[in-house]
Order: structure tokens, then C-alpha cells, then sequence
């Protein structure tokens, strides 16, 4: 099985990469992780005359602070990223996240960026990018922009990264110390691609909820927040979370399709399980932290 | 399109090649190293069969371009093996554990199990069943498999502190 011929560059900085992006146009695909992008070229889905390879890009891979927020670079491995010590308690959400993504081999190689760049409907980073309000910094040749998770994910494999742009950071708000943060998702097996799944957060202040962010994925093209859901925690005391009734009202924001997997009425239970799973346990872990 | 040229070392030998970008690590390994312990299978990721060592790292190489592995060491199934060319430990435990039966998909959990263990030397069966799987097996039911790994993990500490005792 051969993808269709292309021109392999290897930059080993992000200008020469932006270069060779805005050279090549839409002939040309930056190739981070491959976890997704070598499948779809390998079975030809799809093919590009030129391939960028990021993988030599040191200054795109690493972890860090700044002003409130947590820096991962787009090429930062799922795997360093599980590895980090500092994550688990700056960026909650996406440790919890980042252990269900494929297996321990695809994490050694795929990368953050990849994975939100992809786009796919039924991966977890995409969902956790939109629960926390990430912004997502892109590069070209004529700057950086940042933008919201809200508008950079359009469609099902579709985002606003534009013709000649690479996605080279994604920024992490940083919430308070007494919130909790749950992930949990359903696939028939360990490490395929998940039926449904859900990210919360939960800030609160003296026991009573002030922030709320749940996200679903593989419940519609693009991650779905709950804003509804989301709007009636807030003032409500962890101790009387009535996470059952919080679920259904959250599962009715996605907008779930069937297919071979299951059908949108089964997704949509599975979804209303897992979200009610994961605001119980992100409001105890919030309760522990007070 | 044009080739380009790369360098690898694998299991331990230097090796060249002339290739076009477009070829796999896997294919490169096997058609170009002879390592055909890399077996092929679903050439999508999902299988695992095809799992090498990448400068330390277990990695898919169906998912790779060997042109990306430029300048890297790789370690196959056939790098396992002891010196003398007798079984490795992780080898030898699936052999005594009757962790295979066809054996298609041996090398791939081998090299898996190898990562594993070195990462988690003394894991628990939950963290086998999760460190198994990235690896699909058709033959046996996994119960040899994660006798193996379990095995290997007992093996492993013992030579090590064999080791320390020396």
C-alpha cells in the first residue's frame, strides 16, 4: 500500500515551513505526527504533492507557562504530554484527556497539533480545546494570529487554518485552584475511536459553582459545548448537583448522526451516561479541592 | 518525483538506502533491511503487527515514512534476541506462556512488550491489558499473552538485580 508520489520537505523552522507552505499553496500538507494523515494518504484518500514535515521543528515541541495560561506547542506528543508532571494540575482537563487517545504507540507519535488540526469529530483534543476556551495561535508568513476554539473548529475535518497557515501553538487557560475536571468516553474497544464522548469543568467558590465548560465529542461535526447545561450549574452548590437532570439538559445541545457504530438515539443515551459520570466526578474532585 | 538517500541504523547494522519519500518505514525495514520480522497487516496503525523501537520509542512504522527515520536506530523483533542469537526475555516468555499460535503477530507484541516493560518494569494486569492494546491478536485469546508479559516482567527484575548483585 503506497500513497500517491509527493516532494518530502523537512524544514527546521517555523519560517521555512510558513515558506514552504505559502509556496505550494494547497498542493501542500504539514505532516505532523502522521497518526492520521499517513492512513488517509496510504489508503489515498487523499494526496498532496508536497509534504511538509514538522517532526524537525524543535522549536514546535515543549510545555510551558505564561501569564495564566499553559503553551503546549503544536508539536508536543500526546505521550510527553501524558509524561508532563506540571499538567496534571495546570491543565486538568487534558491530562485526564490525552490518556484515552489511541495507544500507547500512536501517542509516542502523534502530536497536539495534529490532532486539533485534524479535526476529527470523534477525537478527544478537539473537545477539550473547546471546553477550556483554548485559543489556537497560527503562523504564516505574514504573522500570528490567535483564535477561539469556538471559531476554529467549522465542520467535520474542517477549521479556519487557511491556505499558507500552520496551527504552532495551542494556549491553555489556567482555572482556579478549587475547580475539578473530569474525562471519560465509550468505544467498544480499548483505544478505537469513541461512540460518544465528554469533557467538564467545574470552578467553584466556597462550594458553589461560578464556572461551568462541557464539551462533548463524536456528538456532531465540530465539539459541542453545552451552553444551557452549563448556564444552570452556575450558582449551584456541589454538594446538590443533580448531575442526572444537568446530563440531559447538556445532551440536548449535540446534534449526534448515526452510523455503522450506533445510531444517533444510542450515541445520545451513551452521551447522557457519560456526562453524567463526568459531572459527578468533577464535582467531587472540585469539593476536594476547596 | 525524485529519491533521496538515507541512513539508519538497524538492529545494530549501518544501513542505506536509496528511496523515494513516499516509502514506509515498514517497507523500508523489510524490502530494504531484510527485516521482515516488521510484518504488515492492516497498514493503518490499527493492528499494531508492524511496532518497532524508534530511537527508544515503540512507534507504528506503517505510519511512518522511512525518509522521516533518516539518521534514527530501529529496533525489530530480530534485535530482541540475545547476542548469541538465543531468545530475549520478552521472546522466551511468549514462547514458554504460549503467548502465540500462528504467530503473524508475534514480532509487533514482542517489540510492544519490550517498550512496556522497560517503561513499567513490574505492572499490574490492568496496565498489561492496557499496554497489549495497541496489538491485535486473532489466534489466542490474549490469556498467553499476558502470562507472557507477566513472565517477562518477572524475568526482567530478576536479571536485573542478578545484575546489581554482581
Amino acid at each position: 500500500m503506497k500513497p500517491a508520489p509527493f516532494e518530502y520537505h523537512a524544514p527546521e523552522t517555523v519560517d521555512d515551513a510558513v515558506g514552504l507552505l505559502a509556496q505550494h499553496g494547497d498542493d501542500a500538507k504539514p505532516l505532523a505526527g502522521g497518526q492520521s494523515l499517513v492512513p488517509l494518504l496510504s489508503l489515498r484518500l487523499t494526496r498532496f504533492d508536497h509534504l511538509v514535515d514538522l517532526n524537525r521543528i524543535g522549536a514546535l515541541q515543549g510545555i510551558r507557562r505564561e501569564n495564566g495560561h499553559v503553551v503546549v506547542g503544536a508539536m508536543t506528543r500526546h505521550r510527553a504530554v501524558e509524561l508532563d508532571p506540571s499538567i496534571g494540575s495546570t491543565v486538568p482537563l487534558l491530562a485526564a484527556a490525552v490518556p484515552w487517545i489511541g495507544h500507547f504507540q500512536i501517542r509516542n507519535r502523534g502530536t497536539i497539533g495534529g490532532s486539533i488540526a485534524h479535526a476529527d469529530p470523534a477525537a478527544e483534543l478537539p473537545a477539550v480545546a473547546a471546553a477550556l476556551d483554548a485559543e489556537m495561535e497560527i503562523t504564516s508568513k505574514s504573522g500570528v494570529r490567535r483564535l477561539a476554539a469556538a471559531d476554529f473548529f467549522q465542520g467535520t475535518f474542517m477549521t479556519a487554518i487557511d491556505t499558507g497557515e500552520l496551527l504552532t501553538a495551542i494556549r491553555f487557560p489556567v482555572w482556579g485552584k478549587e475547580s475539578g475536571f473530569a474525562f471519560t468516553e465509550f468505544a467498544r474497544r480499548s483505544g478505537d475511536f469513541a461512540i460518544a464522548g465528554v469533557g467538564v469543568g467545574l470552578e467553584a467558590s466556597g462550594g458553589t459553582i461560578t464556572r461551568a465548560a462541557i464539551a462533548f465529542m463524536g456528538m456532531g461535526p465540530v465539539p459541542a459545548r453545552a451552553a444551557d447545561a452549563e448556564k444552570a450549574l452556575l450558582g449551584v452548590s456541589l454538594d446538590s448537583l443533580d448531575a442526572a437532570a444537568v446530563a440531559r439538559i447538556a445532551v440536548a445541545a449535540t446534534d449526534a448522526t448515526g452510523d455503522v457504530h450506533a445510531s444517533a438515539a444510542n450515541r445520545t443515551t451513551i452521551a447522557t451516561h457519560l456526562a453524567e459520570q463526568a459531572l459527578t466526578r468533577a464535582a467531587s474532585l472540585a469539593a476536594a479541592n476547596v | 518525483m525524485s529519491e533521496v538517500t538515507i541512513r539508519m541504523n538497524v538492529n545494530g547494522t549501518a544501513r542505506r538506502g536509496r528511496i523515494e519519500p513516499r516509502k514506509t518505514l515498514a517497507d523500508f525495514l523489510r524490502e530494504d533491511c531484510v527485516a521482515t520480522s516488521v510484518h504488515l497487516a492492516c497498514e493503518h496503525g490499527v493492528c499494531g503487527a508492524c511496532t518497532v523501537i524508534v530511537d527508544g520509542v515503540a512507534s507504528r512504522s506503517c505510519l511512518m515514512f522511512a525518509v522521516q527515520a533518516d539518521g534514527a536506530s530501529i529496533t525489530t523483533a530480530e534485535g530482541l534476541a540475545n547476542p548469541d542469537g538465543s531468545l530475549g526475555i520478552v521472546q522466551d516468555a511468549f514462547r514458554q506462556c504460549h503467548g502465540l499460535q500462528c504467530g503473524f503477530c508475534t514480532p509487533g507484541f514482542v517489540v510492544s512488550v519490550t517498550a512496556f516493560l522497560q517503561e513499567n518494569p513490574d505492572p499490574s494486569l490492568e496496565e498489561i491489558r492496557e499496554g497489549i492494546s495497541g496489538n491485535l491478536c486473532r489466534c489466542t485469546g490474549y490469556q498467553g499473552i499476558i502470562k507472557a508479559v507477566q513472565h517477562a516482567a518477572a524475568a526482567g527484575r530478576t536479571a536485573v538485580t542478578s545484575t546489581e548483585g554482581n
